[in-house]
């Protein structure tokens, strides 16, 4: 961690993509998210971070309405994406999840080919009108992947036989092909080693470019290395939010800096 | 505890690695009697088998041939019209064929004696057949024919050992001396064995003919009732484990349903078979002893087999498969069917062939409803008879042989229980073949 460049690293106004107030999330009886009220701007990297079990993949899954899928959990409060409440009743979560991709802990590929893999988003989409359309979205999203020219050669060939940070990458890249606007990502680098982790962090940076990227990390170093904003979670509250060089290097609240300096967690 | 369990390891005495100590050599003990005991219990189910299978086939295969005296003997024009003009039209036949077998034993020289009795008693009545096969091909007069005509059940049991010299005790059935026409016939290589094609094609016959008994109808019977069985039982079935496993919300009534499908897997098929009658022929007034009704009774049974496997082929899918498919924006149908079915595919289908396989060798129930062996009596005329005219299924009909006073009969069940397990076998291989074709890494 190189404290001058956090320090420089400057923060042009983006505009607001997701803005929650007061969300709260139960699992039956258990209070997991405890208002939370946070705004992730545009083109920027937002991190989460915080000690296991203090809620922030739950809070990153009510983003795109993961939690959905689990009977028990319910969540209140209003999480806006631009304006739009993503728990109104009138909204499916399908077409939510379509603008709010996502990209799981452990690389999850189909057990399909490279291609049915990137082409399955678009395919159910219908974002492309003909095979000359699709082929051109796939390598596009391989690119912007960057794993390209590692399978290019061998689009036909299954997902599940490519290496871990491989197939993270074209998780990523699947989850891009569908053009979300929003990009969250749970742990993406857990299961990789350190090489996959640096190629996936140098994507992360370049996705920013065109995406809103939410990443829940346990790395401090890599919320550091990847992030514009972070944000700190500590047994289901919000802690602090703030620019990552702000919270890394002189953090308002006492537990947030306990949590930095390896005092908690 | 004792000095030598202690943590320190200061305290420890020292052990050499190539020395085993009574501990390990206990465990070593252990781990082989084990071992054998293993081995003891493959071995004795291995034996079993092989007992099983020599018994079957030795019992069975004698139901694949038979015994027919084969003949060539031309009847001119002028004897057909004299025949047709006689009051025992059947009789005069009878009379030209003896003529031909006593010919064909004085040419080889054998002197037997023999009347029209004996050869009844060892050939049955020839002459029908004899005399429908010139009327219906009227231009083969005067040119040599051959016949090849069966030879009685204990004529048949002679040739297979199941009858003879010294436990045959004369009747009107066959007595000791017709066995010497008999030895005389196969010295002159008029009687032969042959494969029996009407066991295999043919329907069953009455209580008295051994010889004409045939599984074929009963095939027919056991293949309508297991399309119904396909048909309903793997789409219901899927589909309910599809909406309980996927889609159905987790409450005490799913709870409860769920409870009541593996208990109903354990109810005696012979429940399931009084159902059948009481709901389906008794209410529902379907006709008695119809595939369609032993179909709809064997779905019943089958079900649960296929549900509670579907769901466990379901909940085998890891799921990451599901989270990944709904990450990119498919709706829940679209995850299900798009993914977690197709990798589910080699489960269900191995339960679904696991389930028919149990429903084709399933006999108490389709005796409840009337598909009893001698219904069996010929083929359907077309699909809707194949459906609904009263048939049996191989299980049923050879429950009702092996119930058969005749020892011939006791052949045929045998016989029956090797094309049953041929036909089971083939199911297996098929969805050896289909796990193999669907099955995928993940």
């Amino acid at each position: 961690m190189n404290d001058m460049r956090l320090l420089q690293r400057t923060q042009g106004m983006n505009d607001i993509k997701i803005q929650a107030n007061g969300v709260d999330v139960f699992y039956a009886d258990n209070h997991a998210i405890k208002d939370v009220s946070v705004e992730i701007e545009d083109k920027t990297v937002t991190a989460f971070i915080g000690p296991s079990g203090c809620g922030k993949s739950t809070f990153l899954r009510c983003l795109n309405r993961m939690n959905d899928t689990i009977d028990i959990c319910k969540v209140t409060g209003d999480i806006l994406l631009d304006g739009e409440d993503i728990y109104d009743p009138k909204v499916d979560p399908v077409q939510l999840r379509a603008k709010v991709g996502m990209v799981f802990q452990k690389p999850n590929p189909f057990p399909k080919s490279i291609y049915d893999n990137v082409a399955y988003g678009p395919r159910i989409h219908g974002l492309a009108k003909n095979k000359a359309e699709l082929d051109e979205i796939i390598e596009k999203s391989l690119r912007r992947g960057a794993i390209w020219d590692e399978v290019k050669d061998r689009l036909k060939q299954p997902g599940t036989g490519l290496s871990g940070g491989q197939q993270q990458r074209l998780c990523i890249a699947r989850a891009i092909a569908t053009e979300p606007e929003v990009l969250l990502m749970d742990e993406p680098c857990s299961a990789l080693d350190p090489i996959a982790t640096a190629q996936v962090e140098e994507l992360i940076d370049e996705l920013k470019q065109n995406y809103s990227v939410v990443i829940v990390t346990h790395s401090m170093q890599q919320a550091a290395r990847v992030s514009q904003k972070t944000a700190f979670f500590h047994l289901g509250s919000l802690v602090e939010y703030g620019e990552t060089g702000k919270i890394f290097t002189n953090p308002e609240d006492s537990r947030t800096e306990s949590y930095i300096t390896g005092r908690i967690g | 505890m004792s000095e030598a369990s202690t943590n320190n390891p200061a305290h420890a005495p020292k052990t050499s690695l190539l020395a085993s100590d009574a501990r390990t050599k206990r465990r070593e003990t252990a781990e082989k009697r084990f071992r054998m005991y293993g081995i003891a219990a493959i071995a004795v189910g291995l034996f079993f088998l092989i007992v099983l299978a020599v018994t079957i086939v030795r019992s069975g295969l004698p139901a694949f041939t038979s015994a027919v005296v084969d003949i060539e003997f031309t009847l001119t024009e002028v004897q057909f019209d004299e025949a047709e003009g006689t009051v025992f039209k059947t009789k005069a036949y009878q009379g030209f064929f003896n003529a031909a077998l006593a010919e064909r034993l004085q040419a080889a020289d054998f002197d037997v004696a023999f009347d029209e009795k004996a050869i009844e008693r060892l050939l049955g009545k020839t002459g029908g057949t004899i005399r429908e096969f010139f009327r219906a091909n009227p231009d083969k007069l005067g040119e040599p024919v051959s016949f090849e005509l069966p030879a009685s059940s204990r004529v048949d049991g002679y040739f297979k050992g199941r009858v003879t010299r010294d436990t045959l005790v004369d009747s009107r059935f066959l007595q000791v001396s017709d066995l010497d026409i008999v030895d005389a016939m196969v010295d002159a290589g008029v009687i032969k064995t042959v494969f029996n094609w009407n066991f295999v094609t043919g329907a069953d016959t009455g209580v008295d003919n051994p010889g004409g008994a045939g599984i074929g109808a009963s095939v027919i019977g056991s293949f309508f009732m297991m399309l119904v069985v396909l048909v309903l039982s793997l789409p219901i079935g899927v589909a309910a484990s599809i909406y309980l496993e996927e889609f159905a919300p987790q409450n005490r009534f799913t709870d409860l349903i769920e409870v009541n499908i593996s208990n109903l897997a354990a109810v005696p098929s012979i429940v399931f078979g009084i159902l059948g009658l009481a709901v389906f022929i008794q209410f529902m007034h379907l006709p008695q002893s119809a595939p369609l009704v032993g179909g709809l009774v064997l779905t019943l049974m089958t079900l649960p087999t296929i549900i509670i496997s579907t769901r466990a082929s379901l909940k085998a899918v890891p799921p990451s498969i599901r989270e990944a498919a709904l990450g990119v924006g498919a709706s829940k149908m679209q995850t299900v069917f798009h993914h977690v079915l197709p990798l589910a595919m080699p489960g269900i289908l191995t339960g679904t062939i696991i389930g028919l396989a149990q429903a084709l060798g399933e006999t108490a129930p389709l005796l409840l409803i009337g598909m009893v062996g001698f219904v069996a009596r010929g083929y359907p005329d077309g699909v809707v008879s194949g459906f609904l005219d009263p048939n049996s299924a191989m299980p049923a009909q050879i429950y009702t042989w092996a119930a058969r006073a005749d020892a011939g009969f006791y052949e045929k069940a045998w016989g029956g229980i090797i094309i049953l397990l041929l036909f089971l076998l083939a199911m297996n291989i098929l969805a050896i073949i289909l796990r193999r074709r669907f099955e995928r890494r993940w």
